[in-house]
């Protein structure tokens, strides 16, 4: 297994990856409180986009429903955690379970019919704005009023009910992010990994090699719903409440993608470059436009900036700038240009 | 009471006519130049400010504002689709959604910067005027504005079915090649379509505000309700859409009798859901 | 003769009323090689995807080693044993040359080492070693189509269908193609079908040939004995001259 992952991947971008991974590791010794927190939004996009990426970047499916993977599984920890008691360190395997079912559910329905493209994106939006609306009304779990989870202990470290303190958070959350690179990264020098990025490129020539395209679609969107689960349970304990119309959102499925986009969707490291990119942008975006007190001038530059982005560089930034510093080895695709002159 | 039902009934008919407009600007759009226009809500809800700004300084009645915005509103469109989508048109779609994701965030925040978080509406002189028809009881800013709604969508049919430029652009969307072959300036007639698209929005807003009043935050909503009835009557069907519209008009009217009136979207989300699972194409639109 | 390997019994198949293939029946034997041919619009690739699962027939059925291939989908018939290419090329864009044939050897391992092993041992046989790590974007349209053959022979089939593989290529490159098909017939004993308009590849490959017009069947035989048949003659010349 190691051995797979590791395969082609060439000096330099490993040692690159260990000094951004120290660095990270070492950075809450060395920043305050604020840049801590958007250090921590800036993982969860990364985590979150990574695990969007697994879907439309390796399989080619485009998920707009992100978010109801996201809100189930916030839903589901914290609904556990305030009306049962049950730590998070358990209740994220319902998490885990609920967001992969739903995304299984969703992916069942329409791979039969084989819908595809903008109609499968469809498809995700409508479940995910019905869930939202059902969420609403579910008065159990808050509706509309929202879902508030007990906050005591807020400086501790506390990870199996994960109560403590921002810095906790920050790890859990490298932590989370380092584990999806490796099983993208795994994934991807997988069998099925192969297979998805058949699929993209072109089904029926899939089918035709013995692919079974709704299997690894099914695992595609299964994988990738769970993992988005996994998140929610972070997004509920962190924030301490929930609310159907922001979890559950349109805006908070493309606050998602966004870094995995601008980074470079397909690539391994687009979405964790892109989030680390983008949420300090939009932080400095927020900061430089606070002064101004005009309501919505920050989201008019922030949908500039994103647009300008998408047409000047429609592969996303990743590529180009590993290509820039040598590291574009890391990803599979080159694998064979480095079996030509070895092996 | 079957005739309480029925006025509720008809009332969501004449309001799902409005919508079936909105839902066409879509529908031709993506029909012609296979671009989902994820700003229609936000262009939609510019049209409604500038019907209410027109109706609240000049005291027009909103139907005289409508050939206004809906001009300017194709100029929008013809623009955005020359100057921008024209641009993306290659790229695969979600950076197609991500480009116009962007465009409604940054719609949505000129509309806030520009009138500001309230809400505005407009007072219409026959506003409380109803037609009383046996039994039935039938506002009249409704009637008018259905009424509207269904002229303006006949005059696009036969735009469409007559004249030679929509000839042109049906034979661009059935045959994007065969077009060029034939020597069609596609670029040209792409950017006309995304104008006529934008311009039936624009009149359904200009009709929406007799029924609604304005905020900014209105965009996503009627993006998502444009895209519910385009993909219930089948994504590119011009007749699909105004048939998804009714559909939907009459399904909130029923769960908002039936169900609490804040499920009602669910309700439409849940039909949508189960079309697209037992008829995928919608309910007119031609098997891929 | 052995056993029918591969047997199609009257198939037909419509599309919106128009008749592609009309009770067409042939059989090839286990390790032959035989050829599908007639003119444009003669239902050779319809019968070719009713072999490999893309469509369903209106009527009749087609077995594998005894097996019956119809109802299944294609990737199951994939794993039945049968490789095919595609008339109109199908590469994997985002994907290197090697990494294209890998998948296809993935059929039968789930090591992708071993698989990139093998697609790299097969395109040294087609004479695509060097263009191992390119973008199919960046080779010529005859590599694109050695590509697809690539491609399927690495699933193992023991039914290959070739849909016109040998287009564009020049006389020596047909006969190098030509050359590689007989040594892997003899080799693996693969069972070959294919579709060719080149009649040089034809003649020097098949034993057999299928010759279908207007969807139905009017010739089989030596690819000698075909090319005599006054039926033959006339759907190739006796008719205004074919669009292509």
């Amino acid at each position: 297994m190691i051995e797979t992952m590791l395969a082609g991947a060439p000096r330099r971008a490993l040692v690159a990856l260990a000094l951004l991974l120290s660095a990270l590791v070492a950075a809450p010794l060395f920043v305050n409180a604020y840049a801590l927190s958007v250090l921590i939004l800036a993982l969860y996009y990364a985590y979150t986009g990574q695990a969007w990426n697994m879907m439309i970047g390796f399989a080619g499916l485009l998920s707009l429903g992100e978010a109801m993977f996201v809100g189930l599984g916030a839903y589901a920890s914290a609904g556990l955690f305030q009306k049962f008691g049950v730590p998070p360190v358990l209740g994220l395997f319902l998490s885990v379970a609920v967001s992969a079912a739903a995304g299984a559910a969703v992916g069942w329905l329409a791979f039969r019919f084989d819908i595809n493209g903008v109609y499968f994106a469809l498809l995700t939006i409508a479940f995910s704005e019905f869930t939202r609306i059902l969420v609403d009304n579910w008065a159990y779990l808050g509706g509309s009023e929202g879902l508030f989870l007990h906050v005591s202990g807020l400086a501790g470290w506390d990870i199996v009910n994960l109560r403590g303190s921002p810095v906790m958070f920050y790890y859990v959350l490298l932590a989370m992010t380092s584990g999806m690179f490796l099983l993208c990264r795994y994934l991807l020098a997988s069998r099925l990994g192969y297979y998805w990025r058949a699929i993209r490129e072109d089904q029926d020539a899939a089918r035709s090699l013995g692919v079974d395209v709704f299997a690894c679609k099914m695992a595609a969107v299964t994988i990738s719903s769970g993992a988005a689960g996994l998140a929610g349970v972070v997004y509920a304990f962190y924030y301490n409440n929930l609310f159907p119309e922001t979890a559950f959102a349109l805006s908070h499925s493309i606050d998602m993608l966004l870094g995995a986009v601008v980074g470079g969707v397909g690539t391994l490291f687009g979405p964790i470059f892109g989030a680390l990119l983008l949420t300090p942008l939009g932080e400095a975006l927020t900061a430089a436009t606070d002064g101004l007190r005009l309501p919505g001038v920050k989201q008019f530059f922030w949908g500039v900036v994103v647009a300008a982005i998408v047409l000047a560089r429609p592969t996303g930034l990743w590529p180009m700038i590993a290509g820039a510093l040598g590291l574009d080895k890391v990803g599979l695709d080159k694998v064979d240009a480095d079996e030509k002159s070895g092996r | 009471m079957p005739a309480t039902y029925a006025n509720i009934l008809i009332s969501g008919a004449l309001a799902g006519l409005i919508y079936g407009l909105s839902a066409l600007g879509l529908s031709v759009i993506f029909g012609v130049v296979r671009i989902v226009n994820f700003a229609h809500g936000e262009m939609m809800v510019g049209a409604m400010f500038l019907t209410t700004l027109m109706v609240n300084a000049l005291g027009l009645d909103p139907l005289l504002c409508l050939p206004v915005v809906a001009a300017v509103l194709f100029v929008f469109g013809y623009l955005l689709q020359r100057f921008l989508i024209e641009r993306v048109a290659h790229l695969p779609d979600h950076m197609q959604f991500l480009l116009m994701a962007a465009l409604a965030t940054t719609l949505t925040a000129a509309w806030l910067m520009i009138f500001g978080p309230e809400t505005r509406g407009v007072r219409l002189s026959y506003g409380y005027d109803s037609y009383e028809v046996g039994p039935l009881i039938l506002d009249k800013t409704r009637v008018f504005a259905a009424a509207a709604a269904l002229v303006v969508a006949g005059l696009l049919f036969a735009f469409f079915r007559w004249s030679a430029t929509g000839k042109a652009i049906r034979a661009c969307g059935d045959n994007h090649t065969g077009a060029l072959v034939v020597g069609l300036d596609v670029r040209k007639l792409y950017a006309l379509t995304f104008g006529i698209g934008a311009m039936c929005l624009g009149a359904a807003g200009a009709i929406m505000v007799m029924l609604i009043d304005t905020q900014p935050y209105l965009g996503p909503q009627y993006t998502l309700l444009a895209f519910v009835i385009v993909i219930l009557g089948g994504l590119g069907s011009m007749a699909g859409a105004m048939l998804g519209g009714l559909v939907i008009g009459f399904s909130e009217a029923l769960a908002g009798v039936l169900f609490q009136p804040s499920l009602k979207s669910a309700f439409s989300f849940a039909l949508l859901i189960v079309i697209l699972l037992v008829r995928p194409q919608g309910l007119l639109g031609k098997r891929a | 003769m052995a056993g029918a390997f591969l047997r199609a019994r009257a198939l037909s198949k419509s599309f919106r009323g128009l008749r592609a293939v009309s009770d067409v029946s042939f059989d090839v034997p286990a390790g032959a090689i035989h050829a599908l041919i007639g003119p444009n619009g003669a239902g050779k690739t319809t019968t070719f995807n009713i072999v490999a699962g893309v469509f369903a027939p209106d009527a009749g059925g087609v077995t594998l080693d005894g097996v019956e291939l119809v109802g299944k989908r294609p990737e199951d018939i994939c794993r039945a044993g049968v490789g095919r290419t595609f008339q109109i090329v199908k590469p994997f864009r985002g994907m290197s040359v090697q990494e294209n044939v890998a998948v296809g050897a993935l059929r039968w391992t789930s090591n992708t080492r071993e698989a990139r092993d093998y697609a790299a041992d097969t395109l040294a046989l087609l004479g695509l070693a060097d263009k191992r790590a390119m973008s199919p974007d960046h080779i010529t349209l005859p590599d694109r189509k050695r590509l697809e053959v690539a491609r399927a022979l690495a699933t193992k089939p023991r039914l290959l269908l070739l849909d016109e593989v040998m287009a564009g290529l020049r006389p020596t490159e047909t006969d190098a193609m030509v050359a590689t098909f007989q040594k892997l017939n003899a080799d693996t004993g693969v069972t070959i079908l294919l579709i060719e308009h080149v009649m040089r590849a034809v003649m020097a490959l098949s034993q057999r040939v299928v010759v279908l017009n207007h969807g139905e069947k009017i010739c089989e035989g030596a690819p000698a004995d075909v090319v005599r048949d006054p039926a033959v003659l006339e759907c190739y010349l006796g008719e205004p001259a074919p669009h292509a």
